[in-house]
């Protein structure tokens, strides 16, 4: 009967955020003057369902505001007004407004208006003074001619808990379409001899001062018609009317007792209490969007894991010949298969596209910039590279922080761009991409580059470091990552006061990351953060050297070759490259970068394993391929430390651990120089500025 | 048997307040006391992944229950020359705090010996012997009967970052 809305409110609030980032997405792309109605129509449609809701649920606060916005846009959509940047901005304004709004009442709490009223009056200001309190009058007017006082008389017969209806359902019901005073008659209760406890003795009488209509009212009556007198008449329409009724002579006999309008508001407080549990819980436990498809793919491996499951047994109650034995090599190979499946599937649910991170980031940029008055392209790349989900929430607030800066201190104003021969419009690129088990999101900027005497006279001061101290340029980079660490001359409200990038490095490091800087004077810096693939499930080959296991990504393995010794030639002192087809190899002995003895080290009885990282080709050394296995990646650093070369450890099937080679990690260990090099560099810093 | 009595009369006496417990074992000869409570479990000596390019005294690592574990050797750590491992060689697992994170790491030791309960005023007798490096992994020196027990300070010992 009665249905407790409070349960919809998750759902209310997650579609309206959802809502929003619909909106603010699209007003970014939006260009004033040129709007196109889609656009337009995918605006007015969020503004509109979050207006609905928020009546529904009764948020006033949200749904007078959304109200306005709504007017505005309609007005947009009939082509009778064009769009300005001014009100993109008060929309992008109200967006934010909205959002504060729909969290406050998320956490329960009293709405701040004051945001809102001032909004509310600018949107009046452009839609017309006139038009808006006209509009609203009517609102108003509308109002008071709905609003009216019913006398209910509600006298259940007897049976009615047997039809299986309960009077206070309706009751509060009824509470809830507006004031009411209740009067309950019990002079027909007889003696505790004669009480039937399963019978009804109580009537009723409310004053219901309501905006619905009467039809309403009966309509919660409905379905005790058949089992009660009830009649609905329309009083004065004042509520000062019901309150007289209480001193009449009836509820004055001491045979009828009032219950005040105290006695529905019990069941309102206990809903009240149990919502802000359910919304204390709601902020640590989030949910997660699944799509269907990969729901019912996982239904499908389960229904197979139990299909290969009863065939096993099957087997396993057989007697043992060499034909069970066989279905059972079967069987268990197709149970590895429906583990390995249902693995990754599982692993997928949490998975979700970087671009949930990334899609915050142009508005971000957006208002920065103006406030800045810096010009700035954002550039995203890899937005479809799949993350955890709980990794991709801890990391938003450090790349928030790092993009910041790159717009505060990396990017150059227009004019001085302009000086030193560069476009007028910076550029600050994020890019992510998946790299042997890491994710790798970089942050790139074309400004000014960190200025490393300014870095490290501030150490100095700051008693970082010493004044006879040397350090090499990114020795000096390094240091902006100490506590306590700013350079900007100023401090601005973006960014400065120097408890960015320690907490930035500390909160990557607990996810179990890294971040790095490279700069350049004058061509630009670039942060690279790392993180690990948590829970993340590795394709591998597994490769002996001396009698070491060692693990290397498949992704990364273009071929496996055994060497032509004839098309091997030494470069210098001690690099061997090998000519393969059109390409120079060089051949990275892993015995010898890992420092273990006992290898075979002639080229060959050795097998090579071709890599490919950051487009280069190099290849790794190894005395024997083994088996090519998926492994679950453990961390090594969680209770060691990083080792260079390494990204992580697993354990094998027989228990031991084994390590996961790092090939980019390795390549550097190495110190691998090669003909060439300096171009690819240069081509590099190319694409940093593109 | 007897053994067991003692260690039960230690741990009674451990109950007194002011007193913390310490787990010793020995090394080249000497006795050295960790404080109970970060001893996670004892474990006999098995084959270990070796870590690439690690300091001499990291041996390797270990799968505990599915977690990465790296095995020190506490011989070396101090720089005493090292023994053979053998099947009496004892690994002792704790679970330290260094710099705020928690880790878990085995030790390896040559045998483990004893659980003294010590009173906080007597092992906070240090010695101040600053010519040697090891100074620093010692929390306190105590005489327990005839005996005399190094107190380790374990974040220190096991913080392999410290220079």
């Amino acid at each position: 009967m009665s249905i407790d809305l409070s349960q919809f409110f998750e759902v209310f609030f997650e579609e309206s955020f959802e809502g929003l980032d619909a909106m603010e997405s699209e007003l970014l792309n939006l260009e004033p003057g040129k709007e196109d109605s889609e656009t337009i129509n995918t605006i007015f449609r969020a503004a509109h369902s979050i207006k609905g809701g928020s009546g529904t649920f009764g948020f006033t606060s949200v749904s007078d505001f959304t109200h306005v916005l709504e007017t505005l846009l309609d007005q947009v959509r009939d082509g009778r007004r064009t769009l300005t940047t001014e009100h993109v901005d008060l929309l992008l304004k109200s967006v934010d407004c909205l959002r504060t709004l729909l969290r406050a009442l998320q956490s329960e709490q009293e709405p701040d208006l004051t945001e809102a009223d001032a909004l509310r009056s600018k949107f009046e200001e452009i839609l017309g003074i006139a038009e808006a309190t006209a509009c609203e009058s009517n609102d108003e007017k509308a109002d008071e001619i709905t609003q009216s006082t019913y006398q209910i008389d509600f006298k259940p017969k007897a049976h009615l808990f047997k039809t299986g209806n309960e009077p206070l359902f309706m009751i509060s019901e009824l509470g809830e379409l507006g004031e009411i005073e209740t009067q309950v008659f019990h002079d027909a209760i007889p003696d505790i001899a004669q009480l039937h406890p399963d019978e009804c003795f109580l009537s009723w009488r409310f004053f219901l001062t309501t905006d619905s209509d009467s039809k309403a009212i009966e309509e919660i009556f409905e379905w005790v018609e058949d089992d009660a007198e009830i009649t609905i008449t329309v009083c004065g329409g004042i509520f000062e009317a019901s309150t007289e009724t209480l001193s009449e002579p009836e509820s004055a006999d001491g045979k009828s007792a009032e219950i005040s309008s105290a006695s529905i508001t019990p069941p309102k407080e206990i809903n009240k209490k149990a919502e802000p549990q359910k919304n204390n819980e709601s902020s640590t436990s989030t949910s997660i969007r699944v799509g269907i498809d990969k729901v019912d793919s996982l239904i499908n491996m389960v229904g197979e894991l139990v299909i290969t499951q009863a065939m096993l047994s099957q087997i396993g109650e057989q007697e043992i010949t060499e034909s069970t034995i066989t279905a059972l090599q079967e069987g268990l190979a197709q149970l590895a298969h429906n583990t390995r499946d249902l693995q990754e599937n599982v692993m997928r649910i949490r998975m979700l596209p970087i671009s949930f991170v990334f899609s915050r980031f142009p508005r971000l940029v957006r208002d920065i910039s103006q406030k800045l008055n810096k010009q700035v392209e954002l550039k995203l790349i890899g937005e479809q590279t799949e993350l955890d989900k709980t990794v991709m929430e801890k990391i938003s607030d450090p790349m928030v922080h790092l993009v910041r800066n790159s717009l505060d201190h990396g990017l150059e104003t227009p004019d001085k761009r302009i000086a030193a021969g560069k476009e007028p419009v910076g550029t600050v690129t994020l890019n992510a991409f998946h790299q042997g088990g890491n994710i790798v999101i970089e942050i790139m900027d074309d400004g000014q580059g960190l200025n490393t005497d300014k870095i490290r006279s501030k150490a100095i001061a700051n008693g970082l470091i010493q004044a006879h101290d040397e350090l090499t340029a990114d020795e000096i980079n390094e240091l902006i990552f100490m506590p306590g660490f700013s350079t900007a001359d100023e401090v601005s409200d973006i960014s400065g006061r120097g408890v960015g990038m320690d907490v930035v490095r500390r909160n990557i490091q607990a996810l179990n990351g890294s971040v790095e800087v490279a700069s350049a004077s004058g061509v630009g810096s670039t942060f690279t953060i790392r993180l690990p693939l948590t829970l993340a499930i590795l394709d591998g080959q597994l490769v002996q050297v001396a009698r070491h296991t060692y693990i290397i990504p498949l992704i990364s393995i273009v071929e496996s070759l055994q060497i032509d010794i004839t098309k091997v030639s030494r470069v210098g002192k001690d690099l061997d490259v090998l000519r393969l087809r059109d390409e120079y190899i060089p051949i990275l002995r892993l015995y010898d970068i890992f420092n273990h003895q006992g290898a075979i080290e002639e080229l060959d009885k050795t097998l090579l394993v071709v890599v490919e990282s950051d487009n280069h080709k190099v290849g790794i050394l190894v005395d024997d391929l083994l088996a090519q296995q998926q492994v679950v990646i453990k961390s090594l650093e969680a209770n060691y430390q990083k080792v260079d070369g390494i990204s992580g450890a697993t354990i094998l099937g027989d228990g031991r651990v084994s390590l996961i080679v790092d090939i980019t990690g390795l390549i550097k260990l190495s110190g691998l120089k090669r003909p060439g090099t300096q171009e690819l560099l240069v081509e590099q810093q190319g694409s940093e500025v593109a | 048997m007897s053994e067991r009595i003692q260690l039960n009369q230690q741990l009674s006496l451990g109950k007194q307040q002011d007193e913390n417990q310490y787990l010793t074992f020995m090394m080249a000869d000497e006795e050295y006391g960790l404080d109970i409570l970060a001893v996670q479990e004892i474990r006999g000596w098995e084959e270990i992944t070796a870590i690439p390019n690690a300091a001499d005294f990291v041996k390797g690592a270990i799968n505990l229950r599915g977690t990465i574990v790296p095995i020190i050797d506490l011989r070396l750590r101090f720089g005493i020359s090292s023994i053979d491992y053998g099947p009496l060689t004892v690994v002792i697992v704790v679970s330290v705090y260094i710099r705020e994170q928690q880790k878990v790491m085995g030790l390896v030791v040559d045998a483990v010996s004893d659980v003294y309960s010590i009173s906080e005023e007597k092992a906070k007798d240090v010695p101040d012997f600053q010519d040697s490096n090891n100074a620093q992994y010692v929390s306190g020196l105590v005489n327990v009967g005839e005996k005399m027990v190094v107190l380790l300070n374990l974040a220190k010992v096991l913080d392999l970052n410290a220079k």
